[in-house]
């Protein structure tokens, strides 16, 4: 598959702790094509941020291992690299957007500034030309008044003003990917509808390809073309949006889309929660790590971990359910099925 | 803007009034007068003295009296130093202080960032636990014995610097090396713990993706902010140290305003002590204010607001 523009193979991370060492992804594979947008979905501390920050080197030096595993990006191995040479890959080939707006832009420093920073080290353009480029950052982002805001400082900003800014600075020199780690998490609804539609209309315009991290099964719905689901570090399911949505294979997605309110659900039809909690990542050894919260667990489940299996040329699933001697389960009732 | 400076005048004053106060008449309560000295002095010209400095009146009327002088600039004259004015007093020895302190500001300032930046980068290192150590050791060795320490490898040992007095500029260099481990420590330990933070705040993240390099995000980013609490301490501190100390004077036989505060007190030389306590006090409360204005300067999110 030559049109990947990113593929993480295999990837294992993990950090030196006071109890030792805690493996936090644990052998991730997805790949990402060119101008589409892949969400990553999971509960938090799944892993899902560690892999993308994992991507761009963005995790502390001292702490971090990557144990084994590649990041090719077009035809390079990221994980090669050292930290001098990743600063040219990072904001000009790859870019990221952080969760919370209130937060991710420096407080002291003017926005045009913040803005201008990576034109001119990735750019090189003089101080007026990357002025005049950020200020079509921020008209492009949808900021009023764009050229008197540069000189604004971040607290004259609201959230969602912020958020564009920081997807402002994210663009700046037109990335080939964009990591977006929850963008619309710290905002409020209106606002995050706004952002996410803004996202769509610059990949249209850009090609850009999106990674698109999430808890929120609706911006998926809304944003992705193909979804990746986590949980406790490994993906549990990889497919296209309509699949995971219409035809779901591994009980954790079940559990995720039935926990999820629909719009024509009944009214005495309840959601459904995953019984229990995401398990501790160091007490994790053989097995399927969801088999504790499985309400379909069987005994191998507990001994061996599941091997991806194949649905079709998009759609995979590691779910011993899949195996051949595997007792038929019927997919539970509550998600939409496709008809077919 | 200048609402609030006015403001924050008339609040200095308020405070410089409460401060003459209390140390007029808590000076009063030292034992002994200025004169009190029987052995030498008769009945009869106990009485002279006191009439020409005005100690016969009640204390009230003196308190007031000092007050009229003082709105009008006059700190008065020195009871022990025959002739010469309180301000006469306090100009020659300022001199040798604020060139020892402010050496030591510097020294301590560069060395203290040093350490802090360094501690803070290699957190939980060796080098991290080693500034800790050199900090903690200078926050809690009294600079006496720091002093005496260098007194005698530098001076006596090694020969390499005039031991005390104040004779020329070499003198000035070991009492401020002496004064500056206070600063180090003060300002590394201050450092670091400022620039922990500011690393783990987002917006350093949000830099580092951006791709520029990581020393550019070091001074940009993380060392700007972390410094603009530091000015809070800095200020007041180069003010205490800057207008003498009294055990560091002492020990190296410096001629400076702190030495001289202390004599006073002995002899309940009433008009330098005041006069000293108004110089010490103005000067501090005026830093604390240029230390605010200063913090819009650095700090954008802050606004001076008239307090309604």
């Amino acid at each position: 598959m030559s049109d990947n523009i990113l593929s993480v193979k295999d990837l294992e991370v993990s950090f030196q702790t006071h109890k030792g060492s805690l493996k936090a992804v644990r052998g991730v594979s997805f790949s990402l094509k060119k101008g589409e947008t892949l969400a990553i979905i999971g509960e938090s501390g799944s892993g899902k941020s560690v892999t993308a920050k994992s991507i761009m080197k963005l995790l502390p030096k001292k702490t971090t291992m990557i144990n084994q595993g590649s990041i090719m990006y077009k035809d390079k191995d990221l994980l090669a690299y050292t930290y001098k040479e990743i600063e040219k890959i990072r904001g000009r080939e790859i870019s990221m957007v952080f969760q919370d707006p209130m937060t991710a832009l420096n407080p002291t420093m003017k926005i045009g500034k913040q803005v201008m920073e990576g034109l001119r080290k990735h750019q090189q353009l003089s101080k007026k030309e990357a002025r005049r480029r950020a200020m079509e950052l921020l008209e492009l982002v949808g900021i009023p008044n764009a050229e008197k805001r540069l000189d604004g400082f971040p607290h004259e900003f609201s959230g969602g003003m912020r958020q564009r800014v920081v997807i402002a600075i994210a663009l700046a020199c037109n990335p080939e990917i964009l990591i977006a780690d929850e963008p619309t998490t710290a905002l409020d609804v209106t606002i995050q509808a706004q952002i996410l539609e803004l996202m769509k209309d610059i990949q249209k315009e850009s090609g850009t390809s999106i990674i698109l991290i999430t808890h929120d099964l609706g911006v998926v719905a809304n944003m992705a073309d193909r979804v990746a689901v986590m949980y406790a570090g490994e993906v549990m399911e990889t497919g296209t949006a309509h699949e995971i949505f219409y035809n779901p294979k591994h009980p954790y997605t079940w559990g995720l889309l039935q926990s999820m309110p629909k719009i024509h659900q009944a009214e005495d039809q309840r959601l459904i929660p995953i019984a229990g909690s995401p398990p501790d990542v160091n007490l994790i050894h053989d097995g399927c790590p969801f088999a504790a919260r499985c309400p379909y667990v069987m005994k191998v489940c507990h001994h061996h971990n599941p091997a991806q299996t194949k649905e079709s040329e998009t759609h995979s699933v590691a779910c011993w359910l899949q195996d051949k001697k595997a007792p038929k389960v019927k997919q539970p009732a509550g998600i939409k099925s496709d008809g077919s | 803007m200048s609402k609030y400076i006015l403001q924050r005048f008339i609040y200095m004053m308020i405070t410089l009034f409460i401060i003459v106060t209390i140390t007029f008449f808590v000076m009063r309560l030292l034992p002994g007068t200025p004169f009190s000295n029987p052995e030498k002095l008769s009945e009869a010209q106990l009485e002279i003295m006191n009439a020409k400095y005005g100690l016969d009146k009640p204390l009230a009327v003196q308190y007031f009296t000092y007050l009229g002088n003082l709105v009008q600039g006059d700190l008065g004259l020195s009871f022990q130093s025959q002739g010469r004015t309180v301000i006469n007093v306090i100009a020659s020895r300022i001199g040798p202080s604020a060139l020892i302190g402010g050496q030591a500001m510097i020294i301590g300032f560069i060395i203290g960032l040093v350490l802090g930046v360094i501690s803070a980068l290699k957190h939980n290192t060796i080098y991290d636990y080693g500034s800790v150590f050199i900090a903690v050791l200078g926050m809690s060795i009294p600079s006496f014995v720091f002093a005496a320490l260098i007194q005698y490898f530098i001076g006596v040992k090694l020969g390499w610097l005039p031991v005390a007095l104040w004779e020329g500029y070499s003198y000035s260099i070991m009492p401020s090396i002496a004064l500056s481990v206070l600063v180090i420590a003060t300002v590394a330990r201050f450092i670091r713990s400022e620039m922990l933070e500011v690393l783990g705040q987002d917006y350093v993240l949000t830099a580092r993706a951006k791709g520029i390099s990581e020393e550019v995000v070091i001074i940009r980013h993380v060392l700007r902010n972390a410094l603009i609490p530091v000015v809070t301490v800095v200020g007041p501190l180069s003010v205490s140290i800057m207008t003498g100390t009294l055990v560091i004077e002492k020990i190296f036989a410096v001629p400076g305003l702190g030495e001289q505060f202390t004599l006073s007190i002995l002899v309940n030389d009433y008009s330098v002590i005041m006069g000293i306590t108004l110089f010490f006090s103005a000067l501090f409360i005026f830093v604390i204010f240029l230390v605010d204005v200063l913090y819009v300067i650095l700090d954008p999110r802050i606004k001076l607001k008239r307090e309604g």
